[in-house]
């Protein structure tokens, strides 16, 4: 070891460091937490109430599966029509996919709420033209319509970055050796776009079996979700315990979905691919 | 065939910008209602400017976005080149194992471990109410970290790594030299990392939720209190005004990022 690469390497101390303290300690603690109670005894109660919650578990996972096929039903002709157009438009139509992101999630789905209430902008719009008006909000279909909403950008971005690096001499060989439309996309368009598909599965599922202000606003409180019962054991009712061993399951289930997906998302340098 | 991809792509963006597109309208209503237009006026706009408590928080937004993603950037730039260099591969692997945590855990669990962290630690002192400017400004630059790693990283992996060596065969001191050397080659990888840093601090509101105090709101912490009750219009002037800031924001990048370019394909020819 010379001096030199000493000191590159001391470079990383500081964030190793501070991931100790604020990473890997804070999942420590939820684990702590989740096998004690208030006065810090061992205690396995908190694991063993989550059998009450579990239909919140299985409407979150149920509901966020739901979204996340719809996403990528929608996604993919999206991101493989934005993935054939010429570079120049490809970074104009990524950048309108990202665009809405941009704005405050919290405002995005609150207007949301705006247009699907039974006062709100589609039923005042359809009453002019006599119809009468639906009933959209605080219904199973509306926390669907939030989550597919605020996470679409999510599916579409990753199939369209494997797609747009896909070459198209590989889609003209196949062509020239007398591969049909159909065969073009079975074998080659399709197989290639599996990374892009996988990571987008898990980008739109986490964050949508995890949220508590969709089911909030767009289900009126009516469809709690795990995200919603973690919320309320740490702001409104201070147990602490249960929501750490909530969280823990959550975590355990993600990790296992992601430890599924991960064969096909980690590409050749071993990073994430986004 | 043609047709039917163009209606169908029209449709989807349509779909992505009804709520935006709604807000921007609602945001010029005369009446109080986000349901019913009574008709063009700025009414919202200016009760806006008159709610010291949202400015109060768009000022603290501000202020912890520049913080938080100038510590992440210094940090995790620092952490790239050390990552880079190690030689030991568990020790990387563990290393950027690590670094994914924050990326693929679901927020809520970030936010609500961190929460716990924080106040097992003030009770091992005896302190109360911890949470606040501190353990937010500590949340941001965590959840910040990752991105500014993983955008400088593949910028270091293009360099040859014999540079800075030669650099310094040639008497230049390590720091120096990794100024003169390796840092113009990365900087677009750091700057990336920078600005996606800020733009997720200012946005984040689910681990702010949980790791702030009453006395430090930020702008999302601040919406979320709104809706919680029936919201008057002028949450809407002040969304499409931060709207309007970004899309300006990204025109102007875009436009000297294309400029760029075409001055670099006049180099190169």
């Amino acid at each position: 070891m010379n001096k030199r690469s000493l000191g590159a390497r001391l470079a990383a101390a500081p964030y190793m460091v501070w991931s100790v303290l604020f990473v890997v300690a804070p999942l420590i603690m939820v684990g702590y937490y989740a096998i004690t109670d208030s006065t810090g005894a061992f205690t396995v109660a908190n694991f063993a109430q989550l059998g009450t919650y579990s239909d919140i578990f299985i409407r979150s996972i149920w509901f966020s599966l739901i979204a996340t096929l719809i996403c990528l039903v929608i996604a993919y002709p999206i991101a493989y029509t934005i993935a054939m157009r010429r570079e120049r438009s490809q970074r104009v139509l990524v950048m309108l996919v990202m665009l809405p992101m941009w704005m405050n999630f919290l405002l995005r789905t609150y207007s949301w709420m705006a247009i699907l209430e039974d006062t709100g902008v589609i039923n005042t719009l359809i009453g002019y033209f006599g119809i009468k008006p639906f009933h959209m909000i605080n219904t199973p279909g509306a926390v669907i319509l939030g989550m597919v909403y605020n996470f679409l950008p999510y599916m579409i971005l990753p199939i369209y970055s494997v797609l747009a690096k896909l070459e198209r001499s590989m889609i003209e060989a196949a062509q020239d050796l007398g591969a049909g439309r159909f065969q073009v996309l079975t074998k080659i368009i399709l197989p290639h776009s599996m990374p892009g598909i996988a990571s987008g599965l898990t980008m739109v599922f986490v964050p949508s079996v995890s949220t508590f202000y969709i089911s909030q606003k767009l289900g009126g409180g009516k469809f709690d979700l795990i995200g919603d019962t973690i919320e309320r054991q740490f702001q409104t009712s201070y147990n602490y315990h249960l929501g750490a061993a909530i969280s823990f399951v959550l975590m355990i289930l993600i990790l296992v979905c992601i430890s599924v997906l991960n064969k096909f998302t980690v590409d050749d340098e071993g990073g994430l691919l986004i | 065939m043609k047709t039917t991809i163009r209606i169908y792509t029209a449709l989807v963006f349509i779909f992505l910008y009804l709520p935006i597109a709604v807000m921007v309208l609602y945001s010029f209503n005369s009446i109080n209602s986000t349901g019913v237009f009574g008709g063009f006026s700025l009414r919202w706009y200016r009760e806006l400017f008159r709610d010291t408590e949202t400015l109060t928080a768009l000022r603290n937004t501000l202020i912890l976005a520049v913080i938080s993603s100038l510590v992440a950037t210094v940090i995790g730039t620092a952490a790239a080149v050390g990552i880079d260099k190690m030689r030991k591969r568990w020790v990387k692997s563990v290393t950027l194992a690590v670094t994914n945590i924050p990326m693929v855990n679901p927020e809520i669990v970030t936010g609500v471990s961190m929460m716990l962290l924080f106040v097992f630690g003030a009770r091992l002192v005896n302190a109360s109410g911890v949470l606040g400017f501190w353990t937010i400004l500590i949340a941001h630059i965590t959840f910040n970290l990752p991105y500014v790693i993983l955008s400088v990283l593949p910028k270091l992996r293009q360099i040859d790594p014999h540079l800075q060596e030669a650099a310094q065969d040639l008497g230049c001191p390590p720091l120096k030299s990794f100024f003169l050397a390796v840092f113009p080659t990365i900087l677009p990888g750091v700057l990336t990392g920078a600005v996606m840093a800020f733009t997720l601090s200012l946005d984040d509101f689910v681990i702010s939720y949980f790791t702030s105090g009453p006395e430090f709101q930020t702008l999302p912490i601040r919406i979320f209190a709104m809706t919680k009750k029936r919201v008057t219009p002028d949450i809407y002037a002040l969304s499409t005004m931060l709207f309007a800031a970004i899309l300006i924001l990204l025109i102007a990048i875009n436009v000297l990022q294309a400029r760029s370019e075409k001055q670099q394909s006049k180099k190169k020819y």
